[in-house]
């Protein structure tokens, strides 16, 4: 399916977050997510399921004022 | 010591860490300014390039408690899932609250930002809002929860100053208690001690040091105005007068009378 990564679309296998995450080479890395505009703790993205045009956002840690 | 939060800090000059020329003048700029909390912010990584993890790791070398921000949040949605990712990634419930209103001035959409304040103060978020200098603002931002206010001195980046100096001295007159941090528009060191010569507890100062020629002695020049400032602070300044008054003494002038 294809699910929009922050921005931009992405197709995936995976069903659930967290698989679509190692599937995307994030790895082990510190983000935070998002699905659709909520936030989606690491603890849930197991069985945080993705559908067909879902907007992910993966953010990391960056300089800010 | 500046008191945030129940936690205690010796430095009263806090740090943002973007546009600086690289990561190793960052470090030579925190280490200079002596400070204990430097904000940071959350961005879109690549699966690829992962460039946010090598940044983290840089932060976290320095020893510092860091301050997340929801910069670029133009919404109260926005601003609450950021705060939210920010708490997980970051470890900390401390949040430097934006909600940007208007993109000219940078300038905070404080309806937004109360009713966002609000949300994320019950959540158990220690809130920290980028405001105006708005005195009814500042009670609504009290009232939803918030122990620290950051009102703007000039818009982001601008290096103005203390724009406006009738309402940031009425907003430190009418809120003796809470600890107020002067959040943008800095430029000089001499605008920092301004600020805590009026009596406000710290500054957070970012583009006025990483774009400056030196950086690094830029920081430590900020760190000296702002322990200047607060000294005079405590010393207690003279009020400004209209006429001249004789510092020598008068009694006892040679050919009079």
């Amino acid at each position: 399916m294809r699910i929009l990564v922050n921005g931009a679309w992405r197709e995936t296998e995976a069903l659930e977050l967290s698989a679509a995450l190692q599937e995307l080479g994030y790895g082990e890395a510190v983000v935070a997510t998002a699905v659709n505009g909520e936030f989606v703790a690491a603890a849930v993205r197991p069985c945080t399921r993705l559908a067909e045009g879902d907007r992910v956002e993966v953010l990391a840690p960056m300089q800010g004022g | 010591m500046l008191e945030l939060y129940g936690t205690s800090l010796r430095s009263r000059l806090l740090l943002g860490s973007a546009r600086y020329p690289s990561p190793a003048v960052l470090t030579a700029a925190v280490r200079a300014a002596r400070a204990e909390v430097v904000t940071v912010a959350l961005r879109r990584e690549s699966g690829g390039e992962r460039a946010g993890q090598g940044f983290w790791s840089i932060i976290r070398g320095l020893g510092v408690r860091v301050l997340p921000n929801t910069a670029g949040c133009h919404s109260v949605k926005e601003a609450v899932s950021t705060a939210h990712m920010a708490r997980e990634v970051f470890g900390t419930p401390w949040i430097k609250l934006e909600v940007i209103g208007e993109d000219d001035t940078l300038q905070p959409d404080v309806f937004g930002l109360t009713e966002a304040a609000r949300i994320l103060c019950a959540d158990g978020f220690e809130v920290f809002p980028y405001t105006t200098e708005d005195l009814v603002v500042a009670e609504r931002l009290l009232a939803a929860g918030c122990r620290v206010l950051m009102p703007w001195g000039a818009p982001i980046g601008s290096g103005r100053g203390l724009n406006n100096l009738f309402g940031l001295t009425a907003l430190r007159a009418h809120f003796p208690a809470v600890p107020l941090i002067i959040d943008a528009g800095i430029g000089v060191p001499s605008h920092a001690a301004r600020a805590l010569e009026l009596g406000f507890d710290a500054v957070l100062i970012n583009t006025a040091i990483a774009q400056a020629g030196d950086p690094a002695q830029m920081a430590a020049a900020f760190a000296q105005a702002v322990e200047a400032g607060r000294a005079a602070r405590l010393a207690g300044p003279i009020e400004p007068r209209d006429l001249a008054a004789p510092s020598t003494p008068v009694i006892g002038t040679a050919f009079r009378g």
